[in-house]
């Protein structure tokens, strides 16, 4: 009961057929339950036609159900599930641009780039791009750590993939059992 | 292959889907699907309603009476949005339904055109598929879709959106059909894990109790309901859309679920040791309040829509499927048994109902006439085999109590949505999807001011709808909250109304009053026996209110008996 009431950020990963005015509907779900959306990455699947829906949120297990049930619900949505980190291989990127001047100025700085394992993509005069893959809590140290040095112009991170730690793909085993229904 | 418009591929599309009945109403954007149906006037009769809310709400009526897919046709921009209440309606109550608009070409979409509105934005959310028909190559591939997801699985309303480029330009038309989709399963396989836990429930169960909700009826298992809950001796209670899935005297219905059901279905609820609920949605009209609704139960939910099972009530065991198979599967594995003290159990409340509220409403000795009176008047006058339609408010809760049941897809009522002036066009739909039966409509003078202008329809097509308008001069359900919870403030409810019976004879629809009870009888006789359609307008008493209630919020199974 516990588990089932207590928030916590959930992955859902979403498969559709590739057609136009899905994501709204998708996304409509969450707003309709007042549950707001963290981070979404939607792009071509691995499979053929299908395309992939990658959204966080946070809300208590049975809210995830019923989310999941409600977006599956869709026609054209072929499979919805969601996972706990646990479940999941997750990766995102961000983007810093920061102060060349300061950079120079202060040696933390780059320091701080290394010891992320973060990486200069570019430097000019004004300012320093630095790019940085990893999990989430990885990307918001090197944030704080580099704002705390006072050089941060600008901070983008890109939304969640993730691909789940089952042995199986579960939607080709799915999409080959719909074919066997094909009349 | 011939070489045809878009339009006129519609009107193929149209009949492959065996489509004989089109409501609606011509406009710009539509124009040349007009024009086409200009020439398929002798297969798709369609009916020329007076407002495109009209439309919609006679193609669902014409789906709940006959089981088959209702269609409207209407033009863009605002005959589109006047289609939204009856689009919503349908979605919530499960109709299947087809809404065909006109929409303007592609090359001014998103230009803020003439009468452009972008229809698949504004009825995502409320259809169960909505589609822009962008090329004539698309046509025969969306209807048959569109008809496909309408009526499959559990139905809903579909929305094709059709651009005017699509009807006028040429297409090579094939025919197309439409009976996979594979990101769309309508007819889930049955899981015997299920069935078995299911049956085994059932049969250890000492004190079972059935909701039988509309599912029943869309799923066609009226029959398999009656062998499941007949062998094992289940007693069972209805919603308002599954009030036609058993006949109103089966030994074991034991009446309404819910705010304004009967008392005993209600309290055994919140006594019975399992709860079964089949087609229906545990809507909060039928739960009350939730964080006491059935707790000491074990609940068993049979759907087809696995969105469903622990939406609104958690539930112990969920059976997912068509419930034409599922019920059958499991009464295959149920004992034959008997709950004879269980259902015993039933009838104090049904005594206690009665005496305190049923007698007073049919049997008043004196006063204005009431609803209840009129309504089962009616009821009988017809042998109960009449289809029942009712508009949305005291009219609609009195007729769902008091009208009786003895013939399958019986009641078309606006049940989710709650939708006043839904009456008038569903009565006029019912009068097509079947036209053997007697149809009677029931309706406040609120909600019939609503969708007046139908009249226009009922006219022209002399449909043959037995309109009995309950007229107490206010918004009576409104007035009766306002009574109850709001210290009889009555704000705006109180109602000026017209002379209906002179309005209706200004439609040529031949209409009389009843004031006096004595009159009531022969009144409905000559109502009923006048052929086509007729006006019969009640003058109510004013103050009445419906009975037993569950206040909004309240326990399921403390319902008030007075007020």
């Amino acid at each position: 009961m516990e588990q089932e009431n207590s928030i916590k950020l959930y992955t859902f990963i979403i498969y559709s057929e590739n057609v136009p005015g899905l994501l709204s509907q998708i996304t409509a779900v969450f707003t309709r339950r007042q549950v707001n959306i963290e981070s979404l990455n939607v792009c071509a699947s691995s499979t053929p036609g299908a395309h992939k829906y990658t959204i966080t949120a946070n809300c208590n297990l049975a809210m995830a159900k019923m989310l999941t049930a409600q977006i599956e619900k869709k026609i054209d949505v072929l499979q919805a599930n969601f996972f706990t980190d646990e479940e999941i291989f997750i990766n995102e990127t961000c983007l810093l641009k920061i102060s060349t001047p300061v950079m120079l100025e202060n040696k933390n700085v780059c320091r701080m780039v290394r010891l992320h394992g973060a990486h200069i993509v570019e430097v000019n005069p004004i300012y320093a791009t630095i790019e940085k893959t990893g999990i989430t809590s990885d990307i918001l140290s090197l944030y704080d750590s580099l704002k705390t040095l006072g050089c941060v112009l600008q901070f983008v991170r890109s939304g969640r993939i993730c691909i789940t730690k089952d042995f199986t793909e579960h939607l080709d085993e799915y999409l080959a059992e719909r074919e066997k229904k094909r009349k | 292959m011939e070489r045809i418009t878009g339009a006129e591929a519609l009107m193929r599309a149209l009949e492959h889907e065996n489509v004989d009945v089109l409501f609606g109403y011509p406009g710009g954007s539509i124009m040349p699907t007009y024009d086409a149906l200009y020439d398929h006037k002798k297969t798709l009769n369609h009916i020329l309603v007076r407002h495109e809310q009209g439309a919609v709400h006679a193609a669902q009526g014409y789906a709940r009476v006959s089981g088959k897919v209702g269609c409207a046709i209407v033009t863009s921009g605002p005959g589109a949005t006047n289609t939204i209440t009856g689009i919503a309606d349908a979605m919530i109550d499960s109709t299947p339904i087809v809404v065909i608009c006109g929409q303007v070409g592609v090359a001014m979409l998103g230009t803020d055109a003439f009468q452009e509105v972008d229809v698949v934005g504004v009825t995502s959310p409320i259809t169960k598929w909505s589609y822009q028909i962008r090329r004539a190559e698309d046509v025969a591939w969306a209807v048959a879709r569109a008809f496909y997801i309408a009526k499959s699985g559990r139905p809903g309303p579909v929305v094709l959106d059709f651009a005017k480029n699509a009807q006028t330009s040429m297409v090579d038309y094939q025919p197309a059909k439409a009976d996979f989709i594979r990101s769309y399963e309508p007819d889930p396989d049955l899981n015997e894990d299920q069935i078995r836990q299911a049956a085994k429930m059932i049969n250890d169960s000492v004190k079972p109790f059935v909701l039988v909700g509309q599912g029943v009826e869309l799923g066609n298992a009226r029959e398999e309901l009656k062998a499941f809950l007949e062998k094992a001796d289940l007693p069972c209670g209805t919603t308002f859309l599954g009030l036609s899935a058993i006949e109103s005297d089966h030994r074991l219905n034991k009446g309404i679920l819910g705010m304004h059901g009967n008392l005993g279905p209600n309290v055994m609820t919140n006594q019975c040791d399992l709860l079964i609920a089949v087609g229906m949605r545990f809507d909060d009209r039928v739960t009350g309040n939730l964080q006491t609704y059935a707790r000491q139960a074990k609940i068993i939910h049979f759907d087809i829509d696995r969105s469903e099972f622990n939406k609104n009530v958690k539930v112990d065991l969920a059976v997912h499927g068509d419930c034409k198979k599922t019920l059958a599967a499991v009464t295959a594995l149920l004992d034959q048994t008997t709950h004879t003290a269980w259902i015993d159990g039933f009838k104090p409340y049904e005594e206690k109902e009665y005496n305190k509220v049923i007698d007073k409403a049919l049997h008043p000795k004196e006063g204005a006439l009431l609803m209840g009176e009129v309504i089962r008047k009616v009821s009988e006058a017809t042998n109960n085999e009449a289809i029942l339609v009712t508009d949305v408010g005291q009219n609609q809760l009195f007729a769902c109590r008091y009208f009786k049941f003895t013939k399958p897809r019986s009641i078309v009522t606006s049940g989710g949505l709650g939708t006043m002036g839904f009456a008038i066009p569903a009565a006029i739909g019912a009068t097509f999807g079947a036209p053997h039966r007697t149809v009677c409509m029931f309706c406040g003078d609120g909600g019939m001011q609503m969708t007046i202008q139908e009249l226009g329809t009922i006219m022209e097509q002399g449909a043959p709808v037995k309109m009995i308008l309950l007229n107490n001069n206010y918004l009576g359900n409104v007035r009766q909250w306002q009574e109850m919870f709001f210290q009889r403030r009555y704000s705006f409810t109180p109602m000026v109304n017209p002379d209906y019976e002179l309005i209706a004879k200004g439609y040529g629809i031949p209409a009389k009053t009843v004031v006096e009870r004595k009159d009531l009888d022969a009144a409905i006789q000559e109502m009923l026996q006048t052929a086509g359609p007729y006006l019969l307008q009640c003058a109510i008493k004013e103050d009445d209110n419906v009975l037993p209630m569950t206040p909004p919020g309240a326990n399921v199974n403390e319902m008030l008996l007075e007020c």
